[in-house]
């Protein structure tokens, strides 16, 4: 056994393992955040608390349907998906013409309605939500021991974030996809109902963060809180990133999970500030982002 | 696409300087007289918000920035003003300084970081900013963590006067958010202030101009930060205490919420505005459980429906400037 | 109108002089949270709370007219700070209660002391209130940071726990905390194996959890609150940390924690309380009376409910001592005179820095199939009398003890 700055290096595997799972989080979020934006234009202030209806949707459809994990971790993500589509349709759609900070305003506004709501429905300490069965237990590593929930987190989290990439990147539907955020009126004129797939892109990018939700019911907090403080360490995630592009913001994302993780380890009380200062340092060196392109 | 800031309310026109005018004779009438009828303890808290969205609507109004991280300069200065009235014993008018100061040169920090993006990005990274500084506050000794600062001295102004008599105190806020309010109002009037609009309008315009568009923008965001800092540290004295509330992300959007209520880019919308929102919060405090949900909705409806507040939507029906 | 037939009232008490007792008004105002952080701890429930307190009294004492009032004060310091000045200067309210968020409730001790008001602080958790910031005119009942951490730590090394790991909040409190703890714990023959301070509002506590784990130690002292005590436990879980033999200790742990939690990945956890519902018949009785008012499927009240009732029980007795309600120096002095006695919290004392002196209780979630019928969450593991309960007087340092 070698170390590493005093750490033995299994130790340090075992927390770049575990960073890489709390960034699957940051990565399945920025990537939402990233759809929408190509898009729409918008910086979807709600992403957070359609990130908790996610979770909460798992813990409502637990204990008034009898809705396990598996079935919540499909359905939650269509519900919320469709809520989304709703806002689209009654909010959204009515300030595309508008400076883009106008976007940034409603849905923040939204999101308080959210939470304000949550909150007075569900209380704030936190609602509970257990491992599924399947996969309770762990196995161990040698260097750590690995829960199986957290590796079908990293591996779900990855499938869905190629998934996703390859679809906007490599497909016909992705070139539309494009196609439209670059020149609208051109993409109609190709016969595509573009207002609709504006919509779409909206509830796909919500049923992204309503997933990352599920994902997260089984080991972290439920409560009407847990989206809001998240957000803002995603935005710095974004702005690391660059909106530009959705590898970049799938990268970041993971990136930036073990770099907090490392910080864990070597100074855990900077672990929740290294990601704003790494921003910080990102701006002063390359102002687009690591992946931007200049604005 | 349609502009952060109508036009129409900065069209100028006839009436254009009888009624700024009459508007800040009835403004300074108004916080005059109502001390006879409301509570002075919640005039003055709300005259230092109104100063707070003063500050705050000189970037977003006149430069067109939109931050969403103000709560930093507010809350630290009101704690650095806190502690030094209370521990280092400084009269309030040198406490007050001390919060300013403090705001200041975090607004030069966030500020020199901030500018380098534009738009969404801005307001991402003053947020992402602000709520790093958040977590200093709560971790920092001298901020007490969640008890904050308490029993802060008023203390004798310049020495002599004793401010822990609310109309003492009540002058000297007043004092003070009226030199602001005309600071900024001169500022803005200012061929600086002029250059701020132009960059608003069309910053690509005004860089091949030959104006450093950076250095301007930077220099109006440190002092929009001063000014809150001023609010922060004036607020610290007369409630006597500072607390993490004032740093937290959702100060950040309070401070836009009241601005945008009484109008982006006008004069008067943000005193309206923080008067309006403030009072709202006490109204709600007897009533109950609904506050965040309520200011979501009036932030969706000023969004849809009423973009130029009610200051902006006045001034447009009669086609003055307010 | 109302105060118009108020004074009216009095004016005719007063012409009857002698043939009746004097009328008493008092009036007591609950400053609470109602739909943040603390409000399932408080909120609506102490308002509920207090009124059954009024309630009660006025029928032993018709000649004392109690009334409650209620607000919000959304966590913000400087909300509540302006609704108590208004409740004093213009409200004519003589007492306030409650108050959960300790920097909320430190501000209201002094605009009380500034106006000479009655503030009996049974939401709070600093115990800075009965220490270096202590007033005359603070009562503080229920529960306080040091008493919640003294209790677990000697309770838990008493029972065989003598090896502790602390995962810490990175700040004041979480710091006070584990000292505080730290001490009692090797005070008693147990022994601090590490510590790992965490930032507050810590999602992913997995880091943490390993380091706790390779430490081997038998106790995991969970120096933080709410959210970041729900996600250590979770993930706890998780790890398999219970089911390893190692047991967690919520130093900051409140009723509503553990029904966010679930029996099912709560179950073994202890903690400190003063007052369970389910603790005997005075105080199931009086959940039953509370149940109805509040009217919600499934809910019992908490501790902080409890000591809003008997904090303001006790506050009316001496009200009534004395009778008057004007002078809160003069009140809370009496408050200190007699003795507590109430249903919820038995016999008890007000100490001279306003601490007042209870037993209280270490509590073990039980397992999900221990649970009989809703609410039914915690076996009592020990009991930890009043005189030990709670930080000697000396420790405190509060200027009303010395002179």
């Amino acid at each position: 056994m070698f170390e590493v700055f005093g750490i033995p290096s299994t130790a340090l595997f075992g927390q770049l393992l575990i960073g890489l799972i709390n960034g699957s989080f940051y990565a399945l979020l920025s990537l939402g955040l990233a759809v929408i934006f190509g898009m729409l234009n918008i910086i979807n202030f709600t992403h957070g608390a359609q990130y908790m209806l996610g979770a909460v949707t798992a813990y409502l459809l637990l204990n008034y349907a009898g809705l396990g994990y598996w079935p919540a971790l499909v359905i939650a993500p269509i519900v919320v998906g469709l809520l989304g589509i709703l806002i689209e349709r009654v909010f959204l759609r009515w300030i595309y013409r508008l400076d883009h900070l106008y976007g940034l305003l409603l849905t923040f506004g939204l999101a308080l309605i959210i939470e304000g709501i949550g909150r007075n429905y569900l209380g704030t300490a936190g609602l509970p939500y257990t491992l599924p069965d399947s996969l309770r237990g762990g196995r161990n590593l040698g260097f750590m021991f690995l829960p199986n929930y957290r590796a079908w987190v990293i591996a779900a989290s990855l499938l869905v974030c190629f998934g996703t990439w390859f679809i906007i990147e490599r497909t016909r539907l992705g070139a539309y996809l494009r196609a439209a955020t670059e020149n609208p009126a051109l993409v109609r004129a190709f016969g595509i109902n573009v207002p609709r797939m504006i919509t779409l892109t909206y509830g796909f990018g919500v049923a992204l963060a309503a997933f990352a939700g599920v994902m997260a019911a089984p080991i972290y907090n439920v409560s009407p809180n847990m989206g809001s403080e998240l957000i803002i360490v995603v935005f710095a995630v974004v702005v690391i990133g660059g909106m530009g592009s959705i590898l970049g913001a799938i990268v970041s994302g993971f990136g930036l999970g073990v770099i907090e993780g490392l910080t864990k380890v070597f100074y855990p009380e900077a672990s929740n500030t290294v990601i704003f200062v790494v921003m910080a340092i990102v701006l002063l060196v390359r102002p687009a982002g690591l992946f931007g392109r200049r604005t | 696409m349609e502009r952060f800031v109508d036009p129409l309310v900065s069209k100028p026109s006839t009436l254009r300087v009888g009624s700024e005018t009459i508007a800040f004779a009835v403004m300074v009438l108004g916080l005059v007289i109502t001390p006879l009828f409301v509570y002075p303890l919640f005039l003055m808290q709300a005259m230092c918000f109104a100063l707070f969205a003063l500050a705050f609507n000189l970037l977003i109004g006149y430069v067109g920035l939109l931050s969403f991280g103000h709560a930093l300069y507010f809350g630290w200065a009101s704690y650095l003003s806190a502690h030094a009235a209370k521990v280092w014993g400084l009269t309030p008018e040198l406490a007050i300084l001390t919060g300013t100061l403090t705001a200041a040169l975090c607004g030069l920090g966030a500020g020199f970081l901030a500018i380098r993006r534009q738009g969404i990005y801005f307001a991402m990274i003053t947020l992402a900013l602000a709520q790093m500084m958040y977590f200093f506050a709560v971790q920092a000794k001298f901020t007490g963590g969640e008890d904050g600062i308490q029993a802060v001295p008023r203390g004798h102004l310049f020495g002599l006067i004793d401010l822990r008599n609310d109309t003492a105190m009540y002058v000297v806020v007043l004092t003070i958010f009226l030199a602001g309010f005309l600071f900024i109002y001169r500022v803005i009037h200012s061929p600086f202030g002029e250059v701020l609009k132009a960059i608003r309008e069309n910053e690509t315009r005004a860089i091949s101009l030959g104006y450093k568009t950076d250095r301007y923008k930077l220099v109006a965001f440190v002092l929009s930060a001063t000014l809150a800092g001023v609010a922060g540290a004036t607020k610290a004295v007369v409630l006597q205490l500072a607390s993490l509330t004032d740093v937290n992300w959702p100060m950040s959007g309070e401070v836009v919420l009241m601005t945008l209520v009484g109008g982006l880019g006008t004069i008067f919308g943000p005193v309206v505005g923080a008067f309006v929102i403030l009072a709202m919060q006490y109204k709600l405090a007897f009533m109950g459980e609904w506050v965040l949900v309520i200011q979501g909705a009036i932030f969706v409806v000023c969004v849809l429906l009423f973009r130029r507040g009610i200051v902006g939507e006045l001034a447009g029906r009669l086609r003055i400037r307010l | 109108m109302r105060k118009i037939l108020g004074s009216a009232a009095l004016a005719v008490a007063l012409a009857c002089g002698g043939a009746h007792a004097q009328q008493i008004h008092v009036k007591v105002g609950v400053l609470t949270d109602m739909a943040s952080l603390y409000a399932d701890d408080t909120g609506i429930g102490s308002v509920i709370a207090a009124k059954l307190a009024a309630e009660d009294f006025m029928k032993t004492h018709p000649n004392v007219k109690v009334e409650v009032v209620s607000a919000d004060h959304q966590n913000k310091a400087d909300i509540g700070t302006n609704i108590a000045n208004q409740w004093f200067d213009v409200d004519h309210v003589d007492m306030i209660a409650d108050v959960p968020n300790s920097g909320v409730a430190l501000a209201i001790a002094q605009v009380t002391a500034q106006k000479n008001k009655v503030f009996v602080a049974s939401g709070p958790a600093t115990s800075d209130l009965t220490g270096p910031k202590c007033t005359p005119n603070t009562v503080h009942w229920t529960y306080d940071t040091w008493m919640l951490a003294n209790g677990t730590g000697k309770a838990i090394v008493k029972n065989g726990g003598d090896t502790w790991f602390f995962l810490t909040s990175d700040y004041a409190f979480g710091h006070a905390l584990e000292r505080d703890t730290a001490a009692v714990v090797t005070a008693n023959g147990g022994k601090v194996l590490g510590a790992v301070r965490h930032p507050i509002n810590t999602s992913d506590f997995s880091s943490f959890l390993l380091q706790a784990q390779a430490s081997k130690a038998k106790i995991i002292g969970l120096a933080n609150a709410g959210g970041d005590t729900i996600n250590a436990i979770k993930q706890g879980a998780e790890f398999g940390i219970v089911a390893g033999g190692q047991k967690f200790a919520g130093l900051l742990v409140f009723a509503p924690d553990v029904a966010a939690l679930g029996l099912k990945t709560a179950q073994g956890l202890m903690f400190t309380e003063t007052w369970y519902w389910d603790l005997n018949d005075g105080s199931r009785d009086w959940t039953k009376r509370w149940a109805k008012e509040r009217n919600a499927q499934g809910k019992v009240p908490s501790m902080n409910m409890a000591g809003v009732y008997a904090g303001t029980l006790h506050y009316l007795k001496a009200v009534a001592a004395l009778g008057s309600a004007a002078d809160g120096k003069a009140v809370v002095a009496e408050m200190k005179k007699i003795p507590t006695d109430d249903p919820l919290f038995g016999k008890g004392t007000v100490r001279i820095d306003g601490r007042v002196l209870h037993p209280a209780y270490l509590f073990e979630v039980k397992k999900p199939e221990e649970s009989k019928y809703p609410g039914d969450f915690y076996h009592v593991r020990a009991t930890i009398p009043a005189d030990e309960a709670f930080r000697p007087l000396k420790d405190g340092h509060c200027p009303l003890a010395s002179g």
